[in-house]
Formats: structure tokens, sequence, C-alpha cells
């Protein structure tokens, strides 16, 4: 059992989160698992606490893994899209967060285009910031859920070898994985065409590869990205054709494969670019454990938080 | 820390209890053991173990960690860690035991009362406890004890566990 105490007020990114906070959060979502496996799926935990999902950026997976989780643990929620609020009439980031501040919610769950976002608010507000994804900074509740399922699978994080594939340089994913698998002991390459990958990757202690064949042999893991349309305004690479022919994860690449290898990407998947469809519904892909998953760490994230925001308060 | 039960009387009591279980209910039919973490989780599979030595039965066996049920979350911080609840029967018609080292509050065992509906409707629910130490807060009754030990409020009663602790005993921490 862990001992170790969570202080933070807010979880902005796995950047700053020591290996004990990240094993904290990680054993609690264990314990909270057992909670979705009952006839009444919800416990008293936040009840008579508000949360907000304050979200400036499209988001299915991870809005509806919020929701439940908050209502899993019995708090009040608000929804709130950017495109349906007074942001398209001019309202700043911080004005918009300090009124519904006013209103007594006590965790805000920001989404938001604009990288380091969550940051501010949670440096210059009272009320708790889950960063449920900012640019192409971090989305720390994605990676803890990627850590959760390759401990769940695998037993351990430690020596265990982690391939990210596609596009590493817009992906917050892969930062914060980056970040939280490092620290966790385990080992991380990334492979993409060059103008995917960020320039001296190797300085977060990671290995970088173009070569997709190196990336995949000897992986436990090889953690899928989403080509991101929306975020590429230039040409990386010359066509989505031609992407799919040197990156795309099939059963003819799984060949080189260790044979008890994970597929896990974080939604949603592009069919037939960067993951073949028979390998996405084939028996190494635990993409929906993921998103299972994920109902569990965005619990002890909410969890967690709740508590050391009382003490913030007191101050 | 004073030791107030030996390992040896301690024994005895959890064995008197596992009769007390059996004759109570008729024996161990639709009978269920619930220990609450962590203390009663040891408890009640010493009583799990008495039940069998004596009706060559294994009575299902489950433990509820009631952190996600305190009434307290609100005042207390940072959150405490939380365990794992592990039910894998279903506790509808069972004539469930709940098991805990100490009763004192009665507060644990109103969050173990609420979490344990929440798995269903069991027929009946009963409270066994090691030792019963007094200055309730709430109208909870006991159906089998150990002993009954008087403390000040201000001290603690610590059951030590073989399993975990390396001994069985029972001891009363007077706090300053």
């Amino acid at each position: 059992m862990n001992h170790a105490a969570w202080k933070r007020k807010d979880l902005v990114g796995l950047k700053d989160l020591s290996a004990d906070e990240i094993r904290l959060m990680l054993s609690t979502a264990k314990s909270l698992q057992e909670i979705s496996l009952r006839p009444v799926k919800k416990v008293p935990t936040l009840r008579g606490r508000t949360v907000a999902n304050l979200f400036f950026e499209p988001s299915t997976r991870t809005r509806i893994s919020f929701e439940l989780a908050e209502k899993r643990l019995s708090a009040d929620t608000i929804n709130f899209t950017g495109s349906v609020s007074s942001t398209v009439k001019g309202e700043t980031l911080k004005d918009t967060v300090r009124n519904i501040e006013s209103l007594k919610v006590e965790i805000i769950v920001i989404r938001h285009p604009a990288s380091g976002a969550p940051h501010a608010l949670a440096e210059s507000l009272p009320v708790s910031v889950v960063n449920a994804g900012d640019g192409i900074n971090e989305h720390p509740t994605q990676a803890l859920l990627d850590m959760f399922t390759i401990q769940e699978k695998k037993g351990t994080l430690a020596n265990i070898k982690v391939a990210f594939i596609g596009d590493i340089l817009h992906s917050r994913v892969a930062r914060s994985n980056i970040w939280g698998l490092t620290k966790m002991g385990a080992k991380v390459v990334v492979c993409g065409p060059k103008t995917l990958l960020p320039p001296k990757v190797e300085s977060l202690g990671v290995s970088a590869t173009t070569d997709l064949g190196t990336a995949i042999k000897d992986a436990d893991v090889i953690n899928l990205l989403r080509i991101q349309t929306e975020r590429q305004s230039e040409c990386f690479f010359p066509s989505i054709r031609e992407y799919a022919n040197s990156y795309q994860i099939n059963r003819e690449v799984l060949q080189h494969a260790k044979p008890d290898v994970l597929i896990m990407h974080p939604g949603p998947v592009n069919r037939g670019i960067e993951l073949a469809s028979d390998v996405m519904d084939g028996p190494y892909s635990v993409i929906l454990d993921q998103v299972t998953n994920g109902l569990a760490v965005r619990m002890a994230v909410l969890y967690l938080l709740s508590g050391a925001r009382k003490k913030a308060a007191e101050k | 820390m004073n030791q107030i039960i030996s390992s040896e009387e301690m024994n005895r009591a959890i064995t008197r209890i596992a009769h007390e279980i059996l004759e109570k209910n008729k024996g161990a039919s639709r009978l269920a053991l619930i220990g609450i973490r962590t203390g009663g989780a040891y408890l009640a599979k010493r009583f799990q173990d008495q039940i069998h030595a004596i009706e060559k039965c294994e009575v299902p066996l489950g433990l509820l960690d009631i952190t996600l049920y305190r009434d307290d979350l609100t005042e207390i911080g940072p959150q405490p860690n939380v365990g794992e609840t592990e039910i894998d029967f279903d506790v509808s018609k069972k004539r469930i035991v709940l098991v805990d080292d100490v009763l004192f509050s009665g507060r644990t065992i109103r969050c173990a009362l609420d979490a344990l509906i929440d798995f269903g409707r069991p027929e009946v629910i009963q409270l066994a406890v090691l030792v019963d130490r007094g200055h309730r807060e709430l109208p909870i009754k006991p159906d089998y004890v150990g002993k009954n030990i008087p403390t000040a409020k201000s001290g603690s009663v610590i059951v030590k566990f073989e399993e975990h602790d390396g001994e069985d005993g029972i001891y009363v921490k007077e706090n300053e």
C-alpha cells in the first residue's frame, strides 16, 4: 500500500509530479475501479461538491469520461463548451472561470487549444484545475490511464519498452506519457517522419527514430497517435497514403513485433491510416480497456484533488 | 502501550464468537462475512477459518474499504488512501456478518452499512467486533462482542494480528 499523500491543488501535467505521486494516483485508481462493477455504480464521496467541465476543443472520450467519473463520485456537474458560451462574445478565459468560480464551483476540468492555459488558471485562482488537454503541451489523465493499462497488463512499468508512433510533434498525449513513463522507469522510443519529431526530443530521456521497424522491435507496447489534421497548417508529409505506407501498424508489420505486444491508441482512431482495421479489432488491441480504465483514473484524480483543495482553502 | 488481552485470550474470544455466529444463524448456509479494512479483514478471515474448522464449509468472505463513505472527508485533508473493496459474491438474500476489530463511535459501521446496501439487499446484517470500547455517537449496537473495554475517549485501542503485526494481542494506549 502506498502511504504518500496528495498535496497538490491542481493536476496540470505529469512534468511536475514525482514517481510517488504517480504511484498514488495509479493505486487509488485501482481501488476505485471496482465501483463501476457494482449494481449501484456510485459512491457518496463528492456529494455536494461541484465540478465544471470547460471544453474549448472538441472531445468525446475525455469529456464523457470526466463527466461519468464526477457522477460516480456523486459530484454535481456543469458542462460548458467553447462554441456556445460567452467566449464567442469576447470574454477572456480568466473572466469566464472567475464567473464560474463565483457559483461556488470547486474543481474545473479544462481542455483548451492554448498550451499552458490550465497552468495560468491554476496559478491565479483558488479553484482546483484539472488539465484535460492543453494545446500540444500535456494531457495528464490520458497518460495516467495509459500507464494504468500497461501496469494492469504487464504487471509493472519498470523496464517496459513503449513505442510512440506518429505525430509526436503535436501530441500532448506523447508528451505527458514521456514525462510519466520515464519517471516510472519505462523505456520510451518515439517514431515518425522527421518533420513530426520534435527537435532534440532525446533530451527528454527517450530515443527517436524514423524507422518503424527499429521502433517496434522489442517493444512491449505500441502506442499510436492520431494524425491530427486540425493541427497541421503546413505540410508535414506528402500524403496520408504515403504516411500509411511507412507508419501504419498492420498485420504485416506486427510480424516483426513481440508476440505479446499491446496496441494502444488514445482515440479517436483514423481506421486504415495509423492503424489497420483488423489490428484495431484484434487480440493485441487494448484500446477499449484504455477507455474503461480512464474512468477509474479520472475518479482518482477528482478524489485526490478534492482533499488537497480543502487544505488550501483553510490557509 | 499496555497489553490488556493476551494472544490466548484473544483467540478464545474469536473461537467463541465463531460459535455464536453459527448458533444465532442456525448454521453456515447463506452466511457470509465482510471484513472492514484493515483490522476487520484479518479478523473476518479468522472467523472464516474457525467456521471451516467447526462446520467443514467455507463461507464467502468479502473485504470492504469504507474511505469513500466517510462523513469527515470535508474536514480532514489530504485525502486518505483508498483500499480495494473485494466482494465477489452477491450479498442479496445473504445473512451478512460485518466484522471490525474495534467498535468506537460507530461511524465506520454507518459507512459500511451504506456501502453494503450499494451491493444488494442482504436478508440480515449483523455486527461482530473484537473490542467494544464505548463512546458511541450513533445508534449502533454489536451482535457479537469479544471484550468490552471501557476506555478514555482520547486513548486508543490497538488490536494486533499475527499475519500483519507478527503477534496477536490487544493493547491500550493512553494519549496525552
